[in-house]
């Protein structure tokens, strides 16, 4: 198997060449890489506007940009990164490439409509960039009324056509997503023996279908207010600008959980691949990715504690956020407890799955802060929040996407990444990380507010140590663009199974043939079970 | 990617594709697949009708007076007409189970005509509307007998948006049964593959339910308290 | 605060020294050895989900307790009223004096700001004192803090409302309550409810608000905290919300016994105008010492 040249063996990269065959595939796997391909770019383009972001914050004057542009830059970064990278990024690129081959099927249920939400999100990144090179929208991520309605002057409404489209994208996803974990596992597996990759995937399913709908008819009744203007978020016709706010975190809220659920599912993977384990309390931590969906609706006043909303419904909310901590609690806890008496490895991705552990759990935690009502007071719309999701974002789902990609990358290029230089990104990411973020723990408790062009000089220190670690950390992106693309021809050729792992996945060729098993394979073993994986020759790692 | 169709299980028919084991898993999944695609739409409808609510409860007296100046008979003709549509279509997918293609065409045809007709109703409707100036991009609005203008016009945004978009669905539907008519002449539907008649016939079911429940909502508010 | 802190810290370290020490005594020692499989535990997942959960319901607690006194001004609070707008801060005190960006405070008195915006949302934000409130266009907001140090103390708007968001910062002066009478005696004019009053008159409110209810319009004597009937059934409290929405929307809430003829004066008066028409009314009323918090809409 491992002496075998890759243009020998038909796959599904080697399966026709021509343009055609890319864009009207209906591999799941070519569709994968499509995304992979956009949703890299799309986080490139976020991650510049960051990095302006962060150089204008250098010095306490508003200098380096006009206070128009900042405003610009800040909102298409979030914007970026929230709807074209990080809600599309697992699920859409190895939960597309992986969850069929995971249960033993061929595809997914409806593979055309797979290849739609491909060119939905290409769509809605279409009318998000026009609106970025006409002159930019300056709203913030979260579009707030009456601002983003009646007084911005800018491309209000293409960016929220970009964000409606791109909706249904994820729509569709989650759509066929749980259909087919519902109807084309195959024989022998059962929903127990599924990976929990999958789990976690059929949980987000289930956030994509019930909550994006909310924020396309919100961004439908941004658009009708602005040019019709009916008054639905006016109080001058008798709306309520806080309605808004309501409609818009009751998708939002459940989105970062599409953002990190599947991420949470890859680290299940590599925790128990890189310590040779089942992960500890499989069940709870299937449930947990269930009830993390769920109390997920639940939430989303703890965004409006001091909106004006009334002080009972803030009880209730900040009641059910803590609710909510738990399953995350839970899921922190197996996969520590995997760890216990394993074999463990530190290859890559197990860095990253350490990395994700450690900062997913400072981030959590910080989570509690701003659940406190009290505390919230305090920090919300500071910076405090600001490292809050950023720890869970990026320290949490981004690293947990890179791991996934390089612990993925033999399968679905038939190539191994560097090691060495691998490692060393991996580092630079987390020091570069922490050195970004952490920092702004403490400007946020020190009473810097977001979104702020401009702050008072007491404040530059932190900001400085904050630019300097998002330099780190864009260096530790950028080398894996480069070595990741490096290693597809000069990279030394995987076998089918270089981590010994277990899943079904690594019991295809690498990259696997476009139908994926020769034959269905008929599953007796349970989920994670290595005493009955075949080993590879070769040594990694 | 056809070269090993083949090797692989079975070739790909209409009712078998490839991704599937047997013809039932897909019929199973697709009827699974609209299903879940309703709920979508449950949830896009709610969120308007979760700021129906709100408004209503903050301007019932508004909300009754804009009520009580629709077409209440109108409306009731566009319900009975949704309602028999939903009826043929039925029928339409009855004929699809049991593989008469005529009856199919015939039915699909008979629903077609539901449809358009009530999309008629709805824009004379408007057009009424904007005649009495109580579409709310009038400069001219105006709601008689009352003085707050303001959730007035709250009142005709929401009727319109809400009654526009059960309408932009009624569109699509119509276009959906545009098509189902013109694959069933070319006899693509049988006893054994008439899952899209089936799972469009859910869709069409689904934008009637939404009407029925717009058309209290929207129609009927306070009508049944004595003047 | 120092709990949260403590507890984090705690959990931090625990989760990261687990995971290091782990992945070093289970390290990976040869390519072929196969652990042992670890039965899972229902006790060991039940202590990990309810003591956490314990732990977090205390910080509900807390943070609730703390959040519930910051929602309830105290009945003894003196009131300021701040106006937001793109992209400044305008804040009135009950004597008359204004200020732009900046607030004079006396120390140790609870203050209690009523709030409103001119546009879009913003929010009145003073890390010092701990406190935040959105300040939300069409109604009032209302927080309250007292200040025990003398001194200069950041004033930031904390919801972004566009190009100066940065910009609509200031800065609260909290004064020795001598240093504060006098600061409050250097500015001119009347006090709120005076300027109130000349409003009342100037707008021709007086003409139906007749003071001994013989116009066509309730008197407003005496109105202010209590309950109204009003029209078609229903009641509501004479608060400061009620007022200000009587005088932009007077159709809302008509007063039983009354017919809807009150014109809006929606454009014709300011926010800050509409404070000091709030301010007379509320002068009419012999005891406002139990302000009521704001009804929230």
């Amino acid at each position: 198997m491992s002496t075998q040249v890759l243009q020998e063996r038909q796959h599904y990269l080697n399966n026709g060449y021509s343009l055609k065959s890319w864009l009207l595939t209906k591999d799941h796997k070519r569709i994968a890489v499509l995304y992979f391909i956009t949703i890299s770019i799309f986080f490139a383009i976020g991650g510049a506007f960051a990095s302006m972001i962060r150089a204008e914050l250098i010095t306490p004057a508003g200098d380096l940009v006009s206070s128009e542009t900042y405003n610009k830059l800040f909102t298409m970064h979030g914007v970026i990164m929230v709807f074209f990278f990080l809600i599309p990024s697992v699920p859409a690129t190895m939960g597309n490439f992986f969850l069929p081959i995971m249960i033993g099927a061929r595809d997914l249920a409806f593979p055309r409509i797979n290849l739609l939400s491909w060119y939905l999100l290409i769509a809605g990144g279409a009318f998000a960039f026009f609106a970025m090179f006409a002159g930019g929208v300056d709203t913030g991520w979260t579009f707030y009324t009456p601002y983003s309605t009646t007084y911005s002057n800018t491309y209000v409404i293409a960016t929220a056509l970009g964000i409606f489209v791109a909706g249904f994208s994820s729509i569709l996803t989650g759509l066929n997503f749980i259909v087919t974990v519902h109807r084309m596992r195959a024989p022998g597996m059962t929903w127990f023996r599924m990976p929990l990759f999958v789990w976690a995937n059929y949980a987000t399913g289930v956030i994509q279908v019930l909550g994006t709908p909310v924020i396309a008819v919100t961004l439908v009744l941004v658009f009708c207010e602005r040019v019709f203007h009916i008054g639905i978020f006016d109080p001058a016709l008798g709306g309520d600008p806080v309605l808004f706010q309501h409609l818009f975190w009751f998708y939002s809220h459940p989105a970062v959980y599409i953002m990190v659920l599947p991420a949470m599912g890859v680290i299940s993977e590599l925790v128990s691949t890189f310590a040779r384990k089942p992960v500890f309390g499989y069940p709870f931590v299937a449930f947990a990715s269930v009830g993390i969906a769920v109390i997920g609706f639940l939430v989303w006043g703890h965004h409006l504690f001091v909106s004006g909303q009334s002080v009972y419904a803030g009880l209730v909310f900040s009641f059910l956020s803590y609710f909510v901590a738990i399953p995350s609690a839970i899921k922190v806890f197996n996969w520590t407890a995997t760890l216990y008496k394993g074999s463990i490895s530190y290859a890559t991705p197990m860095l990253y799955a350490f990395g994700f552990i450690g900062l997913f759990t400072i981030g959590g935690l910080t989570g509690l802060f701003v659940a406190a009502l009290g505390l919230d007071v305090h920090v919300t719309d500071t910076y405090f929040v600001i490292a809050h999701f950023h720890y869970v974002m990026v320290g949490g789902t981004v690293m947990a996407y890179l791991g996934g990609v390089h612990y993925w990358w033999p399968k679905m290029t038939g190539r191994m990444y560097p090691e060495g230089w691998a490692k060393l990104s991996a580092l630079f990411v987390f020091a570069g990380f922490n050195l970004t973020f952490f920092p702004q723990f403490i400007l946020g408790y020190l009473g810097m507010p977001r979104r702020y062009h401009a702050y008072p000089p007491e404040f530059q220190v932190l900001h400085v140590a904050s630019t300097a670690g998002a330099t780190i950390l864009a260096i530790g992106y950028i080398m894996p663009a480069i070595y990741l693309a490096w290693s597809l021809r000069y990279g030394e050729v995987a076998g089918a199974n270089p981590w010994s792992a277990s899943g079904l996945e690594w019991q295809t060729p690498s990259p696997p043939p476009t139908h994926n098993f020769e034959e269905i394979p008929i599953v007796t073993q349970e989920a994670y079970d290595y005493s009955h994986v075949k080993r590879e020759e070769i040594e990694v790692g | 990617m056809a070269s090993e169709a083949h090797a692989h299980g079975h070739g790909e028919t209409l009712a078998l594709r490839e991704q599937f084991d047997t013809a039932y898993q897909q019929r199973d999944a697709s009827t699974l697949g609209m299903w879940i695609f309703l709920i979508t739409e449950v949830m896009f409808f709610g969120g308007m009708f979760a700021a129906y609510t709100i408004y209503r409860s903050a301007y019932p007296t508004v909300f009754a007076i804009a009520s009580a100046s629709l077409n209440v008979t109108i409306g009731a003709i566009n319900t009975c007409v949704l309602l028999l549509s939903s009826f043929t279509m039925v029928m339409a997918v009855r004929a699809g189970q049991l593989g008469q293609r005529k009856l199919i065409i015939f039915f699909l045809i008979l629903t077609l005509f539901f449809g358009c007709i009530f999309l008629g109703v709805k824009a004379y409707e408007w057009t009424e509307k904007y005649e009495e100036h109580h579409m709310p991009g009038q400069a001219a609005f105006h709601l008689e007998g009352t003085d707050l203008q303001g959730p007035a016009k709250l009142f005709f945004s929401l009727y319109f948006a809400m009654t526009g978009l059960h309408a932009m669905h009624m569109v699509v539907g119509v276009g959906i049964l545009t098509f189902l008519i013109l694959e069933t002449r070319k006899g693509r539907y049988s006893t054994e593959y008439y899952t899209p008649v089936d799972i469009s016939g859910l869709y069409w079911h689904f934008v009637d339910v939404v009407w029925i429940f717009l058309f209290p909502l929207l129609y009927l508010i306070d009508r049944h308290l004595p003047k | 605060m120092y709990f949260l802190v403590a507890v984090s810290v705690f959990f931090t370290l625990l989760i990261f020294a687990a995971i290091f020490y782990f992945a070093i005594r289970y390290r990976r020692r040869s390519e072929t050895e196969l652990p042992e499989s670890v039965h899972t535990g229902l006790t060991l997942e039940i202590v990990w989900t309810v003591i956490p959960f314990g732990i977090t319901m205390i910080m509900f607690g807390w943070g609730a307790s703390i959040f519930f006194t910051e929602s309830r001004p105290p009945d003894d609070a003196m009131q300021i009223y701040a106006v937001g707008k793109q992209w400044m801060w305008k804040l009135q005190h009950m004597e008359g004096n204004r200020e732009i960006n900046e607030l004079h405070i006396p120390i140790n008195r609870s203050v209690k700001l009523t709030m409103t915006s001119e546009d879009v949302i913003h929010s009145f934000f003073v890390p010092a004192f701990r406190t935040k409130q959105d300040v939300v266009p069409g109604r009032y907001t209302t927080t309250w803090f007292k200040a025990t140090k003398p001194g200069k103390y950041h004033l930031f708007c904390a919801e972004y409302c566009g190009t100066n968001h940065s910009a609509m910062i200031g800065w609260v002066y909290a004064m020795e309550p001598q240093d504060y009478q006098q600061w409050l005696s250097g500015a001119p004019k009347g006090t709120l409810s005076e300027a109130g009053a000349q409003l009342f008159t100037d707008l021709a409110c007086v003409n139906c608000h007749k003071e001994d209810g013989s116009g066509r319009c309730p008197s407003l004597k005496g109105i202010f905290g209590q309950t109204v009937l009003l029209a078609g059934g229903g009641t509501v409290k004479a608060d400061e919300a009620y007022l200000r929405e009587s005088i932009l929307n007077p159709a809302a809430k008509v007063v039983q016994g009354y017919q809807p003829l009150m014109p809006t004066f929606q454009g014709q008066v300011t926010e800050e105008q509409v404070v000091e028409l709030i301010e007379y009314i509320k002068s009419l009323t012999p005891q406002t010492a139990d302000e009521p918090a704001g009804r929230r809409r």
